[in-house]
């Protein structure tokens, strides 16, 4: 068995001695060589000092908080891994009594190079779960984990010994966290910042959003309402709130600064809450329209002269409706830990207005019931009233599946958030003219000109895994293709 | 028009000056001689003896001088020839002026200005950093602007301020600092606010005066080195202190570095540190960390005095500490 002496080093031509400020070790944990082995501080920098050498760390001799003079001996590392953890008894007795009586209150680190002790004990973790999370995590890690229900100590950590990161419980969170236990909804909400005042005179509230009052979302039984803290947005999710402090932004010179309309405000929660609520995926078809180009050019004037504006989005519509009839788990809403398959197909239809700057959601309802003529008379009706401000509440509500053209302004496809509680939602890419390969009458490949569009379909991966969503976007994809001759 | 750091602070007196009569200038040796650093050269013969006026060497007697005028209605300028030399003028500062307005309901409206800061190879008297001193006197604003635009803009609004200003002018960037400042421009930028210097998403260091060059090299060196962006945050004024914009950046970044030349024990890191904690404790996800001068006088000799100045190097260590945390 070989031991190497781990020293002090020199941190800077004056620097004489340097204080031990944190063991990123235990006695006990192999180590490679170059992987930081403690921190230290001097007066000038702060450092993380690497091993020399790879082996078991065996003794610590320096304790955290300490000290000493450079090149002092801070540790010794086991290099003969076997005779580590070998209850090897050939250490002088002297070497154990030195560190011992310096550290009484350490027994965990002097029993370690005592010989009795050294066999598995030394490589257990002497403190409780709880410790051993609070050494391992922030403030900010604390407070997602709160917030999500997930226990830090299930999340590997990145940071430095082993410390869970910001990034590591987001990507955690991310990847579906554990067989995630959401937060009770009695659960008290732990964000509450103290609004503590500065002490600052001058700290005018510019940046402090009005606080907006508890909106229950549709069909989702909301916790009760609490006033939520100021400039904190209070959202509700199922069977709980979600608080989400507001940013302070710098106010510069020449900015502009405006409250939210309330169809902003309504949007902002309900895009935060639907992240939040559903895991998000989508996937993207490419939809040949050469038919449907073909069919609308011939049935154009015809309904002209019935007063409706045939454009693509009733052919949509009709082929999602029967995608939806085939496939009822994509017309369908989440309720804890049941789905509920709907009856109806309400389909609503995302509509920008006031330029762009809000986007408000029609609904067509019972659209399964509705001719192709039905259904262009209908969207363009609601289409017409979102614009004039003219819908009722009712027009709004309940919705099952949503479609929302990016294409009418000349995107090729979106990755669009799904509307709440629905599982699904369709953006629909512009229709455009595209060289493809197809085969001609002789079975020959050949370049074609045609009308092709992309479809994307973000759907609830808590529902809807990627071999359904496929089903369902081929579906659509058949149906548009193959478009039944209608009057 | 190429203007530096030192000629901003003159076109900023120039400016007031011109513009209101009650505006003048106090201060040794600023008249006939044009000060230590010439950047009043040329005042005595625009403005006259009455209102570029030579003291004799009394700090005290400038400042309460100066509390006289501007009770009376005057705008006083004091120039301290060097900041170390404010300490004679402390019981001025902080018993007369910073509590008139507390007690009398009349505020005193002057600005106390003059060079700051190290790395100038000028000594132990002539190399510090006062803002400490008077950071626990309510009834002061400071202020130490890094940038030439901002030194002009912040030196105009603290002549126009009904309250006293010290205004700390950071002597190496004198000269070394040159931007293109047009000639016509009316810049004038209100006290209280911090400015994003380098926009990032990684970490938060949050400085001001010549540490602001320091931070952007060593913000810039762990860009192109680690590939992660630092947000250098300049505070501008360092009371009233601009919270929200601290605890703004730190919520993006979840980590905080605080940057000053001034000396660590009780320097003003340690009140952001403080303040941070109180407002954004959950926001974090790493200690506080501060990289400061050492706790020594400034020394003389040229290697002493770069150990005792943070450098670009102990920036980036300690950037890189936090970003591994």
């Amino acid at each position: 068995m070989s031991k190497v002496d781990v020293i002090m080093p020199q941190m800077g031509e004056s620097i004489a001695e340097g204080t031990l400020t944190r063991w990123i070790k235990s006695v006990g944990d192999s180590v490679d060589r170059d992987e930081d082995l403690f921190e230290i501080s001097t007066d000038k920098v702060d450092a993380d000092i690497p091993s020399p050498v790879g082996g078991v760390l065996a003794e610590i001799l320096v304790q955290e908080g300490e000290t000493v003079e450079v090149n002092t001996v801070v540790a010794r590392i086991e290099t003969d891994a076997s005779a580590a953890v070998a209850p090897a008894a050939a250490e002088p007795a002297a070497v154990v009594a030195a560190p011992a009586a310096e550290t009484p209150g350490a027994p965990a680190t002097s029993e370690a190079t005592a010989p009795v002790a050294v066999p598995a004990t030394t490589s257990s973790e002497p403190d409780s779960r709880e410790d051993r999370i609070k050494t391992r995590s922030t403030p900010l890690v604390r407070k997602i984990a709160a917030e999500h229900g997930v226990d830090i100590s299930q999340v590997a950590g990145s940071g430095a010994g082993g410390r869970v990161t910001r990034d590591d419980i987001l990507a955690f969170i991310e990847s579906g966290g554990p067989a995630a236990a959401p937060v009770p909804a009695t659960a008290p909400a732990p964000t509450e910042a103290p609004a503590a005042p500065t002490a600052v005179p001058p700290s005018p509230p510019v940046t402090a959003a009005p606080t907006t009052p508890s909106q229950p979302a549709p069909a989702t039984p909301s916790a009760p309402a609490a006033p939520a803290a100021p400039g904190v947005l209070r959202v509700p999710i199922h069977g709980a709130t979600l608080d989400i402090k507001l940013g302070q932004v710098p106010v510069r010179e020449n900015d502009r600064v405006e409250e939210m309309s309330r169809v902003r405000l309504r949007t902002m929660e309900h895009m935060l809450m639907s992240k939040r609520v559903s895991a998000h995926v989508t996937s993207v078809s490419e939809i040949d329209f050469e038919r449907v180009v073909q069919l609308r050019r011939r049935l154009k004037a015809k309904y002209l002269d019935q007063g409706v504006k045939l454009t693509y989005g009733p052919f949509v519509y009709r082929a999602v409706i029967e995608a939806l009839r085939e496939y009822p788990i994509v017309n369908a809403s989440v309720d804890g830990t049941r789905i509920v398959y709907h009856a109806n197909i309400n389909l609503g239809i995302a509509v920008a207005v006031n330029d762009g700057t809000e986007l408000i959601v029609p609904v067509l309802k019972d659209a399964d019931r509705m001719s192709l003529v039905g259904l262009a008379q209908g969207a363009n009706d609601l289409a017409e009233k979102a614009r004039n401000k003219a819908l009722d509440f009712d027009d709004i509500q309940g919705g099952t599946f949503t479609i929302t053209n990016v294409g009418v302004f000349g995107n090729l496809f979106g990755t669009p958030i799904i509307n709440q509680p629905q599982v699904a939602i369709l953006g629909t890419g512009v229709i455009e003219k595209r060289p493809v390969v197809v085969q001609d009458d002789l079975g020959n490949d050949v370049i074609a000109i045609r009308h092709r569009a992309y479809f994307g379909l973000s759907y609830d991966h808590r529902v809807v895994d990627g071999a359904m969503a496929a089903f369902f976007l081929n579906r659509i994809q058949e149906y548009i293709e193959n478009f039944p001759d209608e009057g | 028009m190429t203007t530096t750091y030192l000629e901003a602070i003159r076109r900023a007196m120039l400016t007031e000056m011109r513009a209101d009569p009650s505006v003048f200038i106090m201060g040794e040796d600023i008249a006939n001689y044009g000060g230590a650093f010439k950047i009043t050269e040329g005042f005595l013969e625009e403005f006259g003896p009455e209102r570029v006026v030579d003291t004799p060497i009394s700090e005290a007697a400038i400042v309460g001088a100066a509390i006289g005028a501007a009770h009376m209605g005057l705008k006083p300028i004091c120039e301290m020839q060097f900041i170390d030399f404010i300490a004679p003028a402390f019981d001025m500062i902080v018993n007369f002026a910073a509590k008139v307005r507390y007690r009398t309901g009349v505020g005193a409206g002057l600005v106390i200005r003059g060079p700051c800061g190290g790395g100038a190879r000028a000594g132990p008297f002539h190399s510090q950093n006062v803002e400490s001193y008077f950071a626990n006197v309510p009834g002061l604003k400071m202020v130490a602007p890094a940038t030439a635009h901002d030194a002009m803009g912040l030196l105009r609004s603290s002549i126009r301020d009904p309250d006293p200003v010290l205004y700390f002018e950071h002597k190496f960037l004198y000269r070394r600092v040159k931007e293109d400042l047009p000639e016509n421009e009316d810049v004038l930028i209100p006290l209280g606010k911090a400015r994003t210097h380098r926009e990032g998403d990684a970490l938060t260091l949050v400085t001001y005066g010549a540490m602001v060059y320091k931070a952007e090299e060593a913000a810039d060196r762990v860009a192109n080195q680690d590939g992660v962006e630092i947000e250098v945050l300049d505070l501008r004024t360092l009371r009233p202190l601009d919270t929200d914009a601290i605890v703004a950046s730190v919520m993006k970044t979840g980590r905080l570095l605080i940057v000053h030349e001034a000396p660590r024990f009780g320097g003003f890191a340690g009140e952001i540190t403080a303040q941070v904690c109180e407002e954004a404790f959950e926001w974090l996800d790493a200690p506080i960390r501060r990289v400061t001068a050492i706790d020594t006088p400034v020394p003389y000799s040229p290697p002493l005095e770069d150990y005792f100045l943070p450098q670009t190097e102990d920036i980036v260590t300690a950037a890189r500490w936090l970003l591994a945390y």
